[in-house]
């Protein structure tokens, strides 16, 4: 049997993302995948799916999701604020960080995400066709994804029906990284003058209203190219990360969807551990910059890693005999979902 | 000249070899990443994830959890030095048709004005060069081709298009290309080509890759037409654009059309598609 999971609304924006496509940048095919890998792996965790398996990526919430023919199991990792809707309509709070079993006739919807704009949602064996070895969507070239695109209203993947075992939940979802963007230097910052470099580390640049899955815009103080340089470079690679200055002086921080070589000058590259930090920022969210080496960025990654590796080992069935029992028992019968309560009480509406 | 190291970040090192288009840094960055593939090969370069060619530099991707720039550096620096001598592999050689006519050219005249010649002449020009794929980027399948002749070397459009059909011929600066797929776009149209530049489900995704030679023959809007028709209903399989045999490419003759069935010339190493249009990946 198999069940099926209908997008009734894709809300802001929802594609499909895995680890994206390795090896097949030196033909122009960007890396894309999820833009938080580290929720990715955590939704997919709670799902019971591989770590690296296709998800779905929500930016900024309004997306619905609804389960056919058979029950399904979905997670959701990220500051989302979830409701969860009934055959009959009644509405019921739910807490994120967690799984729950979605049954036919019941609806999920991510209402808003605070704290970010990225939630990523997880269903238990989705099935996604891989394109060049990735299920990561990359629309410009209609490559992997739902049929090479965004998710729209009405589309409906396919899923293996809620397989069985107890949902999970994450206990301490991770706190919000806070302080300065860090950036190693380069490789274009000769191009700038010494004072722009100056001013690049040291001013608020805010996050403009273009910013999607191929970069942010920023607005701030103009860097000004190196008198006799130009603002254009002969294009050479770029990765996710890489902050691109042309000629108005506002730089442009490239992400997953961007493209794979570029003519202008790269003043700094953010590193791989604060990356997904930028790419949660909201327009008119601001941000700075801090310089670092690329030996220091490296032990960052190592131990962002390893950080990452001991939340998800945190990872645990919501326990039948816990104290709550009465309430998932309550809220199980209504709705074959349960609720996870954290102990803090920090999400006050998930009190149901 | 020696390679200069740049990092890209903690996930990336570019190995550059000067700040110019042109047949000498081109390759050296041939050289270099065929030299890399051989190491990965045996076993070297442990971390590296994948290369990246461009017109005067070869980045290389690797995964900091593996591997580090300090640790790589040395060993591109060496494989830099020691490629600097060798030959890079020769690439495949293709003759694409190309439409230079009515709705295919939206700028020919313009492009002629800027010339000081007859769009006869832009195009005459335009097929006359046989073209390297200096690198791909902008988009999957995207290749630079150049150089194009020196009286056709205008700068970008003042105004970007917001769309430019997927197969127009375009040209700015030195270089020429073919659009994959209908993107915004600052370059001179000149004309239109079918050939179908990305496919996923080909082995080879990309019909025009890094090193390989181009050049383009003029076909009449009747037969464009057909031929895209035969490419969008895979009834045509672009393989058969491909002259590997290292002869000549034909001279240009504005009269001949392209025969649409296969022609003798396959590449021997060239993965055909399957009868569903492409080999999956």
């Amino acid at each position: 049997m198999s069940a099926e999971l209908e997008i009734v609304s894709p809300g802001a924006f929802a594609s499909i993302q895995d680890f994206g496509r390795l090896g097949w940048r030196r033909l122009g095919v960007p890396v894309s995948g999820a833009l938080d890998r580290r929720l990715l792996r955590i939704a997919n965790r709670l799902a019971g799916n591989a770590e690296d398996a296709p998800a779905i990526e929500c930016f900024d919430g309004g997306q619905r999701f609804a389960a056919h023919e058979a029950p399904l199991r979905l997670a959701v990792a990220g500051a989302a604020v979830l409701e969860l809707e009934g055959p009959d309509g009644t509405r019921r709070p739910l807490a994120a960080w967690r799984s729950l079993t979605l049954t036919t006739g019941e609806s999920l919807r991510v209402r808003r995400i605070e704290g970010g704009r990225l939630a990523v949602v997880a269903v238990a064996g989705l099935a996604v066709t891989p394109a060049l070895g990735s299920a990561s969507t990359y629309g410009r070239a209609a490559l992997g994804g739902w049929q090479g695109r965004a998710l729209a209203a009405g589309d409906r993947l396919s899923a293996t029906p809620v397989p069985p075992g107890p949902d999970h939940l994450l206990p301490d979802p991770p706190p919000d990284a806070t302080g300065p963007v860090r950036v190693v230097m380069g490789p274009q910052h000769d191009h700038f003058a010494p004072e722009s470099v100056a001013t690049f580390l040291a001013a608020e640049y805010r996050i403009g209203s273009a910013a999607d899955r191929m970069g942010l815009r920023l607005e701030g103080p103009v860097l000004a190219h190196r008198a006799g340089l130009g603002h254009e470079i002969v294009s050479d690679a770029t990765v996710p990360g890489a902050i691109q200055v042309p000629g108005n002086g506002q730089p442009i921080v490239l992400l997953a969807d961007a493209q794979t070589a570029g003519g202008y000058p790269k003043i700094a590259t953010v590193i791989s551990a604060d990356l997904a930090r930028l790419a949660a920022l909201r327009p008119g969210e601001t941000v700075r910059f801090a310089a670092l080496e690329a030996g220091t960025a490296v032990q960052l990654a190592r131990d962002a890693e390893a950080a990452t590796r001991a939340l998800l080992a945190t990872i645990r069935p919501l326990a039948a005999g816990g104290p709550d029992l009465a309430a998932l028992y309550a809220v199980n019968l209504i709705g074959g979902a349960i609720d996870a309560r954290r102990p803090d009480d920090a999400y006050p509406d998930t009190r149901s | 000249m020696a390679a200069r190291l740049l990092d890209l970040g903690d996930t990336a090192l570019t190995v550059e070899f000067g700040a110019h288009i042109g047949a000498e840094p081109l390759a050296r960055v041939a050289a270099l990443e065929c030299a890399c593939r051989a190491a990965i090969a045996a076993g070297r370069l442990a971390g590296v994830i994948e290369t990246v060619p461009t017109f005067r530099s070869l980045t290389v991707h690797f995964d900091p959890l593996a591997t580090s720039a300090a640790e790589l550096a040395p060993e591109l620096e060496a494989l830099a030095a020691a490629a600097g001598t060798t030959e890079p592999p020769a690439g495949r050689r293709w003759l694409l048709p190309a439409c230079y006519e009515g709705e295919a050219t939206p700028d020919l005249a313009e492009v002629a004005r800027a010339a000081g010649c007859t769009p006869d002449e832009v195009v005459d020009l335009h097929i006359g060069t046989d073209y390297v794929v200096y690198m791909l980027g902008f988009l999957p399948g995207f290749a630079f081709l150049g150089d194009v002749p020196e009286r056709l070397r205008l700068p970008r459009r003042a105004e970007p298009r917001q769309r430019v059909p997927a197969g127009s011929v375009a040209i700015a600066t030195q270089l020429t290309a073919i659009y994959p797929w209908e993107s915004p776009g600052g370059w001179h149209l000149i004309g239109r080509s079918p050939a179908p530049l990305f496919d996923a489900r080909r082995a080879r995704p990309a019909l025009l890759e890094p090193g390989d030679r181009v050049r383009f023959e003029p076909v009449d809007a009747a037969e464009w037409r057909r031929l895209d028709a035969a490419v969008a209903a895979g009834e045509l399989d672009p393989a058969v654009w491909c002259r590997d045999d290292g002869a000549p490419a034909a001279p240009p003759d504005r009269k001949r059309s392209l025969p649409g069935g296969n022609r003798p010339q396959h590449g021997a190493d060239l993965p055909l598609p399957d009868a569903n249009g492409g080999a999956q990946q």
